[in-house]
């Protein structure tokens, strides 16, 4: 006969650098309830909608979180040009494809790196965030930051990358997809990798569905949706397949994941090579009214914006629904019945993002 | 400059926004690599003798950031790293935001930044060490050292 005794998870834990509090109820090793308990990160930022102007609240949706930084600035000004009617240049929708695919990419990179840790292979965590760091130097090269860009406005980009600059980075796409083909090769053949994730939280393509799940971790389970096929920025124009896997657990959402890096790539030398002449920025005028809600596809998943003015230069509302939010179901469903020991993969597994979800 | 300790870390993400976390992170990987010099990020109080608080400090985090400090030996440092941990920063006028480190432990060493950048924070680092060798001096001479709680 076991005995149940409880083990608190977190806040602060060594697996993530976010604090996310569960309750693991088990007996023996085996989980038999997760209850998450949320709120360490909650600032209240939608709530400054009310103290800074619409266009100062760019920079704090970008500071919603510091990894799908770009994501969310973007989301936030597609919601109120399309209520202002505000028809950005087609460079800038290029060059926010371009730097979008990029956030992606790190963000993708970064995760791969987490995973490496959270199952305990720490070389490949060290190599993955080796790789990392040429992104960011070109996202830096591009924008000024490395994780807080700041360059996007309401209206288009607040300054526009150089066509020279934009070919400069080709090489070291090459050099990156080179690299991180070797670390692929470690997360998805290596068999101590794979015994670590093979069979580990499996989800049914049902399961996912009804869960609610969204992103990498739906496509993991063989759901062909992502929302890029929406169509905004400049995705229209570019060729990309929806990448899935059937293996429904942790291996297809590393597979799924990895592959997206490489889809990423692919894009941005698209969108180099298409990219048009032009300005990147429209005057703005006046103040919006009305609302909006905007569908754009994080590295997460998918993301929404619903923006609602009041022709003030305060806005109404904000509101966003991250991709975790929509992920969280399936962590406690598969944490339920796993061993102790796989805790933190099926955590990172979601890719959480506790500020985004908590804001 | 002389080190004359490996001083290992804890980070902690007292309601901040990723940026400056990844950041802390990033410090010890092969581009910036503290680790040569032994500066480990450990996810442990009672190994640690630097903590790098992120964020502005909201009402729930409140409590685990007064119970990891307490956990940590002396001698110790406080480090706030980035503008929320320094005074709130873009989100000082949000309603949950107590607004920096310093309104609820005592803060040694202040790095700006939005987000913090890895070269400002390893900076931090050093600095940390030498205050760290003052209190460690402080120590021997006095049994006891000085701890705060009330500026909480």
């Amino acid at each position: 006969m076991s005995s149940r005794s409880v083990i608190p998870f977190g806040p602060q834990h060594p697996v993530l650098p976010e604090p996310i509090h569960l309750d693991l109820v088990l007996e023996d090793e085996k989980v038999v309830e997760a209850v998450p308990s949320i709120g360490f990160v909650h600032r209240g930022l939608e709530s400054l909608v009310t103290k800074k102007d619409f266009k100062e609240m760019v920079y704090v949706a970008e500071r919603i979180c510091g990894i799908c930084s770009f994501g969310h600035g973007f989301g936030y000004c597609d919601a109120v040009e399309h209520i202002m009617d505000i028809e950005v240049t087609e460079r800038a929708n290029y060059l926010r494809t371009i730097l979008f695919e990029m956030s992606r990419m790190h963000s993708h990179i970064l995760w791969l790196g987490l995973m490496a840790d959270a199952f305990g292979f720490e070389s490949l965590f060290m190599d993955t965030w080796r790789i990392r760091e040429k992104v960011l130097d070109m996202l830096e090269a591009a924008t000024g930051g490395r994780v807080i860009f700041s360059i996007l406005d309401v209206g288009g980009l607040r300054r526009d990358i150089p066509d020279d600059m934009l070919k400069s980075f080709l090489p070291v796409l090459d050099e990156i997809e080179k690299e991180l083909a070797i670390d692929v090769k470690a997360f998805l053949n290596d068999s101590a990798v794979k015994s670590r994730l093979c069979g580990v939280g499996f989800l049914s393509a049902e399961q996912v569905e009804k869960l609610g799940c969204c992103g990498p971790f739906l496509r993991g389970s063989g759901v062909k949706r992502d929302s890029r096929k929406l169509g905004y920025a400049a995705y229209d124009d570019i060729d990309f397949e929806i990448i899935t896997s059937d293996d429904c657990d942790t291996y297809g959402r590393t597979f799924v994941r990895a592959q997206e890096i490489l889809q990423s790539i692919s894009i941005i030398r698209q969108a180099i090579e298409k990219v048009p002449a032009g300005e990147v920025m429209v005057p703005v005028k006046g103040f919006p009214k009305g609302e909006h809600m905007t569908r754009i596809e994080q590295p997460r998943g998918e993301a929404c914006y619903y923006v609602k003015a009041n022709g003030t230069k305060f806005l109404e509302r904000m509101r966003v629904r991250t991709p975790t939010f929509a992920n969280i179901p399936a962590l406690t469903e598969t944490l339920q019945g796993c061993s102790l020991s796989d805790v933190p993969i099926l955590v990172v597994a979601i890719d959480p993002c506790i500020s985004c979800t908590e804001r | 400059m002389k080190i004359s300790r490996s001083p290992w870390l804890l980070h902690y993400d007292a309601s901040s926004c990723n940026g400056c976390d990844i950041e802390v992170l990033a410090s010890t990987t092969p581009r910036f690599d503290v680790e040569r010099f032994g500066i480990i990020n450990t996810g442990n109080p009672k190994h640690a003798d630097i903590m790098v608080v992120t964020g502005g400090v909201n009402a729930q985090t409140k409590q685990v950031v007064r119970q990891l400090y307490s956990q940590m030996p002396d001698p110790k440092v406080v480090i706030a790293a980035g503008i929320c941990a320094c005074d709130g920063g873009i989100f000082k006028d949000c309603y949950n935001i107590s607004g920096g480190v310093d309104t609820v432990i005592p803060v040694d060493v202040y790095v700006p930044g939005c987000a913090v950048r890895p070269e400002a924070l390893i900076d931090g680092v050093v600095k940390a060490l030498a205050i760290l060798d003052e209190k460690r001096e402080a120590m021997k001479n006095h049994a006891t050292c000085e701890v705060h709680f009330d500026k909480a």
